[in-house]
């Protein structure tokens, strides 16, 4: 009896201490042994991650997963992807259960030094804002004292929303779920007057209600909120991979290198081009991949440009314009540091 | 060894026969000692180490930790609250009381509720009429078998896309107003002097009680009957009643009132609430029936029938006879439910009751990312719920149990 529970008691200590390796701080290593990307995304924001009926994920957020996977594997397949919850998405990436999460996430300073977590950057300029039903006759979110507010929890947009009403000194009543899909269902039952979520998130979760032409978009934009991939501190050359993965098709729309007409660009003789396509340099050495990284990302996903056309652009359901997320030679933020 | 020999050899003598001389580790007491002491001593070991390693864990990650966060302001506004919550001022520590207090809310009013139907359908299954105990069987065999979450989902979601929007509130005249931002009740609000009637309330029951001990006393000893139940009530209602017309009632109700959005005013009862507590209840009380039936059925035949002879009406029989025996039987699996019941209210996170596992290990958790702290918290805050309530059931279970003289 005593000799069993002895056993036991081992076992478990056995079980700890292999339990106890803290996650290894060499992710790009991890990730080429195991030959995949553990993408950390939503559970379904139409445009930025969302899975279709035969569950291939496609996004503005999956692409940039797409992108570093084809960087380091060539295979923009390479991708393993786990949807998360607003709620679960920052103790999956620190526990590494992900190797990074690209999952419409806004950069906020706490988040960048209290949590050990890096933002690579921002894939998506956004703001909150207010939808209501049309039938309601409000024009502005100044006139929504009182209203019934519905939203995602452990979100920044449940304490913007909070400043905001404070700020312009009115009431309201906030209803916070767990779930995008239920956020949703509630608006659309009656139980909110208002749905609030960055803009991009109000025009794609707006397909899913039963009458979208019934719903609109109020004019203010209370937040900034720049969304963009997280990775865990304290591994520069994986933040290094991700950064320089949204930043190389950034510069390679500014460039004008498209997926269509890479092949030609290796024959350039803009140096530029040349640097960014692995002709010239060792630039892809120095982050732990071969120097035709970017011709990969862009052979297999795109430059930026044609990333946000696919999946938000105009031509899309989301039709959302691009805005301040044009490049900055066309007034917008968008902004790489070169490749030199 | 030779002295430990000859100290038990000395010890045995008084004892008259000498038991045979076995080396140390052979006697079974220093051996038991000596495995509980190992074992003790390894898990110990493999808590601290746990410990120890999460702290490094947390410090290589860059993680903050500690409970410095409990101060800090929280910045977001939860729906319902029980106390004063400014979501402009107040702390994590505060979102905390805000969650336990709203768990333990619809905790309370799902026991009793829960309780209440319960017994209802646990007796009703026992009923010889066909179409009563029928429809009990069917109401516990529908309520059981489907899972919670699904039919917290049907209550709210049913319910919310039945209720009219606040412009089409149904209006109950004096009782407030129904709609799909929840029940809009008055609110009474008390004038100078509504003191002295609660005064009279307390004074009222501390009378029923007494005159209740007296009643029992008088009965025991004279068989004599008072019926000690109504006479009780009416010194509870009255005695207030007449407190409360003397100060010239001092009430007025604060009326909800339709507005652009949701009704101003009043007190307001929000749908989640209603959803959560009535599938928690209905669900529950289907088990809590079938623990009441069994209870009921544990009671032999005899007792019933010794009771009818002694000449107890039905009603006498069950209250007097049948179920204080059947209590014995039903209290220790009916603590199981309660428990129960409190620990799945914390399936209001799909509907958006703001309670503990809601706000606290949901909303503040994500807002700070101190998981390991707000989790440790949760849990050792839904034990304590769960450790008193079984304290308290098993004072009641030793209070009805059998005492055998």
């Amino acid at each position: 009896m005593t000799n069993s529970v002895l056993t036991v008691a081992i076992g478990a200590a056995a079980a700890v201490a292999l339990g106890a390796t803290a996650a290894s701080a060499a992710t790009l290593d991890d990730v080429k042994a195991k030959g995949f990307v553990q993408c950390g995304v939503s559970q379904g924001l139409p445009g930025f991650s969302n899975p279709d009926a035969d569950g291939n994920w496609s996004g503005m957020d999956v692409d940039l997963c797409r992108g570093i996977a084809a960087a380091i594997f060539d295979d923009p397949e390479a991708v393993k992807f786990t949807p998360l919850s607003a709620k679960e998405r920052f103790t999956a990436l620190q526990s590494g259960e992900v190797d990074l999460l690209s999952r419409n996430t806004t950069w906020t300073m706490s988040r960048d030094t209290q949590l050990g977590l890096n933002f690579a950057g921002v894939n998506y300029y956004d703001g909150q804002g207010f939808m209501i039903r049309t039938d309601m006759n409000v024009n502005s979110a100044l006139e929504l004292s009182g209203a019934s507010i519905c939203t995602n929890t452990g979100t920044t947009t449940e304490l913007n929303v909070a400043d905001y009403f404070r700020a312009n000194d009115m009431d309201y009543e906030l209803v916070a779920f767990e779930k995008a899909d239920e956020v949703v269902a509630a608006y659309d039952s009656g139980r909110c007057d208002v749905y609030t979520t960055d803009q991009s998130g109000i025009y794609a979760q707006r397909l899913k209600l039963t009458d979208p032409g019934a719903h609109k978009v109020l004019p203010e934009v209370i937040s900034k909120e720049p969304l963009g991939p997280v990775v865990r501190q304290g591994d520069d050359e994986w933040f290094n991979l991700v950064k320089w993965t949204h930043f190389a098709m950034v510069n390679a729309e500014e460039l004008g290198v498209t997926s269509q007409n890479v092949d030609e660009m290796m024959e350039s003789d803009n140096p530029s081009i040349r640097r960014l396509l692995g002709v010239e340099g060792e630039f892809g050495t120095d982050i732990g991949v071969e120097n035709d990284w970017a011709y990969k990302i862009i052979k297999h996903v795109g430059n930026y440009g044609e990333v946000f056309a696919r999946n938000v652009g105009p031509d899309t359901p989301l039709n959302i314009a691009r805005g301040i997320n044009a490049l900055w030679t066309d007034g917008g933020l968008q902004y790489a540091p070169p490749i030199r | 060894m030779a002295v430990t020999d000859t100290a038990s050899g000395r010890s045995a003598s008084g004892g008259g026969d000498a038991p045979p001389k076995v080396a140390l580790l052979n006697n079974p007491r220093v051996r038991s000692w000596l495995f509980q002491g190992v074992l003790a001593v390894i898990v110990a070991y493999l808590a601290y180490s746990g410990w120890m390693n999460m702290n490094a864990n947390l410090q290589a990650a860059g993680v903050a930790s500690g409970f410095g966060f409990l101060d800090e302001n929280a910045g977001f506004s939860v729906a319902q609250s029980l106390i004063a919550y400014d979501q402009g001022s107040s702390s994590y520590g505060r979102v905390y009381v805000v969650g336990v207090l709203n768990t333990l809310v619809v905790a309370f009013f799902g026991i009793v509720l829960a309780t209440v139907i319960g017994f209802i359908v646990g007796i009703a299954r026992l009923s010889n009429n066909w179409i009563v105990s029928r429809l009990a069987t069917g109401y516990v065999e529908f309520m059981r078998n489907l899972p919670l979450l699904l039919q917290i989902f049907i209550w709210y979601f049913g319910v919310l896309r039945l209720l009219p929007q606040p412009r089409d509130s149904i209006d109950f005249g004096a009782l407030g107003l129904l709609n799909n931002r929840g029940y809009f009740a008055p609110k009474p609000v008390w004038g100078d002097g509504a003191a002295i009637t609660f005064y009279a309330l307390v004074a009222g029951l501390a009378i029923a009680y007494v005159i209740g001990r007296w009643a029992h006393r008088r009965q025991m000893k004279t068989g004599q009957p008072f019926p000690s139940f109504l006479v009780g009530l009416a010194v509870v209602v009255g005695l207030p009643l007449l407190a409360f017309l003397a100060t010239g009632s001092p009430l007025s109700w604060d009326m909800p009132e339709l507005g652009a959005f949701r009704p101003s005013g009043g007190m307001t009862v929000i749908p989640e609430f209603i959803a959560l507590l009535v599938a928690l209840s209905t669900y529950t009380a289907a088990f809590i029936a079938e623990i009441v039936r069994a209870g009921i059925l544990g009671v032999s035949k005899g007792q019933s029938e010794a009771a009818h002879s002694l000449g107890l009406r039905q009603g006498q029989n069950l209250r007097l006879v049948v179920i204080p025996q059947a209590l014995r039987i039903i209290i220790p699996p009916l603590t199981s439910q309660y428990l129960n019941l409190t620990k799945n209210s914390s399936l209001a996170v799909a509907i958006a009751y703001p309670e503990l596992t809601s706000v606290f290990a949901g909303t503040a958790l994500n807002q700070t990312g101190q998981a390991v702290e707000i989790i440790s918290i949760t849990m050792l805050t839904y034990l304590t719920f769960s450790l008193l309530t079984s304290a308290f059931m098993n004072w009641y279970n030793a209070r009805v149990a059998l005492v055998e003289r």
